[in-house]
């Protein structure tokens, strides 16, 4: 602190000596010197001793009307869409109908954002308020292993969408223009995305209709997560696999949560306004912090579809975490971190625990300062 | 015809007369209003938005100030403000919906750093940003003596100080010859339409920051022409105007010109972009000081005028530079400095017209040219010499 004193001291007192350079050049013309004391005090006040910290500082101002948007940021960290499940014959069908939809959602308190989004009949916020209710991020659809997905997808929005799975498909399936019907499904149009669920991991899906960069950012977007098949290894493995099994019982001991990182260009120069997780600007907040038991193993769905920056970040305070790129290895990929990035469309799983912390709230946030500072941050309330 | 006459308007009342296209005009809006012939034209548009920062303060240590006005045709509703590209919690008063040509303030806590630049972003409920990037951040004058003291002696310095010293050549100027008078009269004009220009471009660079319904570049010019057209009508009577009259006139020009000036040194040193302050001050008192020769120039044939006239000209020349330096630094309006300036502008269009009947008629007196290769000469010079000296106060 004496450091920094002296130092921003030594800044004033040069200033001074230039301004007193500069007005010996006029000296003797009466009145220069009051002129002079007059701006040299003016430069003493501006030395901070100490620059006061106001209560208010970063962040934004007022309230979300969550309602109004029809999702929650605190639901959709917690609400994994299973869709329906059917037994036909030998296999096991898992079943979603999900809509592209207009609508406008705040972003930000008293920020609206023009989005496309995705909805789907069985997300949480739709069974709240009984019809589907577009949201963004997208239902976190979730299924397991070798499962055969049947997606319907109805464009019921003002221009062409698709849903671009990231998994192991044929091109006909792949939603993507020029691969057939599913690549181009016009407003009011609709199409059935088949395929099995393959590989386990967590991935995501979005909109692949052109331009890109519009689609994605738009809001057309979610994570898409398949679970591993327990049956499918054995030793230790099988453990880890049935605790990522959402039926076993091992699973239902931790703590899942989807975060999806995205970002809005709510002014459409090509460059971010709003950063996040799930949407919302500081929706994790020091005034909404996401409680948490210390005991608890905590499994994080981490997914980047941040449009116009080409990579994006997660950093634990005060804790480290394994880290399983894509999700598609049973065992970590990056042991003991405390941060990751991942470029657009990279998703990983993160898994850590605060056993042995005092409460008290743990931060986390994107380690690109400036994201940080535009909404992507949060805390955990880390509970005993 | 016998429309004409079935309607008989010459039987109506004449203030029906008067009112009648009113009344039609009122029931037209109302219709308009009401049937929406443009329905067709009108999809789901986004308003048209326009925040204007007229001025950003830093009244204290961790506070900053900004003075925004709407200059749209839409209500706009401020909801985040972003300083440095993150978001900070403020304060809007009186509220955070503006309506058009409404101005509100906001306040903001926010640790700035002394001499640093920042941006500071609103972002409207659309999502729109408006951006104002602040040079250099420095704590902003409060309106306090020691601050209008020094605010006036900087006015006194690129005012009032060059005016007097330019008149010191008077006794000089008075023993040369007559045809080298006529060139000093040349001389004035030149530099006179230096400043015409330099003022009229300093109005039009100010406008840009008008908010758009107030129509900044418009009123550069109307302005300009309404005070050149009053200033002429109110010296329209008939006769040879004296020259004590005539330097009267340039001084209440070039007066209405270091308004301008004083404005821009006022606002120059308020928000910290004269860096170089010292420098800056002294480049104008160079600069100003061949307007103490202009004003001058009309009153050297006659005798000698008292002391005291030579001083409440050059108070009436270089005053106005103390209050220009108090308004630019305490309260700017880019509005109001636009609407100076041009009204400067016009003042000096109309010495440059007095100043040239003088020395046309002190030419056809002699039966010479008024363009001789001397005066011609004179008034290059007159420019050359603002030209130069300005390389002193333009960045």
């Amino acid at each position: 602190m004496n450091d920094k004193t002296d130092l921003t001291q030594s800044g004033g007192i040069s200033r001074r000596h230039f301004l007193k350079g500069g007005v010996a050049g006029v000296a003797g013309v009466a009145g220069l010197a009051g002129l002079y004391n007059a701006r040299a005090s003016q430069t003493e006040n501006t030395v901070p001793a100490q620059v006061k910290h106001d209560e208010r500082g970063l962040g934004t101002v007022g309230k979300v009307d969550h309602a109004a948007n029809g999702f929650h940021p605190d639901e959709l960290l917690y609400d994994f869409d299973y869709g329906e499940l059917l037994e036909e014959g030998e296999r096991t069908v898992r079943r979603w109908r999900i809509w592209a939809l207009d609508r406008e959602f705040e972003v930000a308190p008293g920020v609206h954002f023009p989005g496309w989004v995705y909805g789907s009949e069985t997300s949480a916020a739709s069974r709240r308020r009984g019809g589907v209710v577009g949201q963004c991020p997208g239902p976190s659809l979730r299924c397991v292993e070798g499962e055969w997905l049947q997606i319907e997808f109805i464009n019921a929005s003002s221009h062409p969408h698709t849903i671009h799975f990231h998994g192991i498909h044929h091109a006909r399936m792949d939603g993507v223009p020029a691969t057939g019907a599913g690549g181009n499904v016009l407003p009011g149009e609709s199409f059935t995305y088949e395929f099995e669920a393959d590989p386990f991991g967590c991935h995501l899906y979005h909109c692949h209709s052109l331009p890109l960069k519009r689609h994605i950012h738009k809001g057309l977007y979610g994570a898409f997560i398949v679970d591993p098949d327990p049956g499918k290894v054995g030793g230790d493995l099988q453990t880890v696999a049935r605790s990522r099994h959402h039926q076993s019982p091992e699973n239902a001991e931790v703590n899942e949560m989807v975060m999806v990182m995205n970002g809005f260009d709510t002014n459409f120069d090509g460059d971010n306004e709003i950063y996040a997780v799930n949407s919302i600007a500081f929706a994790y907040g020091q005034h909404s912090p996401i409680p948490i038991r210390a005991d608890q193993l905590q499994r994080i769905y981490l997914v980047n579809v941040t449009e116009f920056d080409p990579i994006n970040s997660f950093h634990l305070h005060a804790n480290f975490f394994h880290y399983y790129d894509h999700g598609t290895t049973l065992e970590p990929t990056l042991k003991t971190v405390d941060t990751i990035m991942q470029c657009q469309a990279q998703r990983g799983i993160l898994e850590f625990s605060f056993r042995g912390f005092e409460p008290g709230l743990y931060m986390f946030h994107a380690h690109q300062s400036e994201f940080a500072e535009l909404g992507w941050m949060g805390f955990f309330q880390v509970e005993v | 015809m016998a429309t004409t006459r079935l309607l008989a308007f010459d039987r109506w009342p004449r203030w029906l007369l008067a009112v009648m296209p009113l009344a039609l005009l009122a029931a037209l809006i109302v219709a308009f209003f009401v049937l929406d012939p443009l329905a067709f034209f009108t999809g789901n548009f986004p308003p048209l938005e326009e925040l204007s920062v007229q001025r950003v303060r830093f009244p204290a240590n961790g506070q900053i100030e900004l003075e925004v006005i709407n200059g749209g045709p839409d209500p706009v509703t401020v909801a985040q403000v972003l300083v440095d590209e993150a978001y900070w919690q403020y304060e809007i008063t009186p509220d955070n919906t503006l309506d058009r040509l409404e101005r509100a303030t906001v306040s903001l806590p926010y640790p700035w750093v002394d001499g640093e630049p920042l941006a500071i972003t609103l972002i409207s409920a659309t999502g729109i940003t408006f951006t104002e990037e602040v040079e250099v951040a420095v704590r902003s004058p409060d309106t306090g003596g020691p601050t209008l003291l020094a605010y006036a002696l900087l006015g006194i310095y690129v005012g009032v100080i060059p005016v007097i010293l330019g008149m010191l050549w008077f006794p000089f100027m008075r023993r040369v010859d007559r045809r080298w008078m006529n060139a000093i009269l040349a001389l004035t004009v030149g530099l006179l339409v230096f400043l015409f220009v330099d003022t009229l471009l300093e109005a039009l660079e100010l406008a840009a920051e008008v908010p758009g319904v107030l129509q900044g570049v418009p009123v550069v010019f109307f302005g300009t022409l309404l005070s050149l057209g009053v200033l002429l009508a109110v010296g329209g009577r008939r006769g040879e105007r004296s020259p004590l009259e005539v330097a009267t006139l340039i001084a209440l020009g070039i007066g209405l010109h270091n308004l301008g000036e004083g404005l821009a040194i006022g606002a120059a040193f308020a928000t910290g972009a004269a860096a170089l302050g010292s420098f800056l001050v002294v480049g104008f008192t160079l600069h100003n000081i061949t307007e103490g020769v202009g004003i001058a120039a009309p009153l050297l044939r006659n005798e000698r005028p008292p002391l005291t006239t030579f001083f409440l000209l050059a108070l009436l020349a270089g005053g106005p530079a103390i209050l220009g330096t108090w308004i630019g630094g305490l309260a700017f309006s880019p509005f109001l400095a636009t609407l100076f300036l041009s009204v400067g502008a016009g003042a000096i269009l109309q010495v440059i017209w007095e100043v040239s009947k003088l020395l046309g008629r002190a030419a056809n007196r002699r039966d010479e040219p008024v363009l001789s290769w001397l005066n011609l000469g004179a008034l290059a010079a007159g420019i050359a010499v603002m030209y130069l000296t300005a390389f002193l106060v333009k960045f």
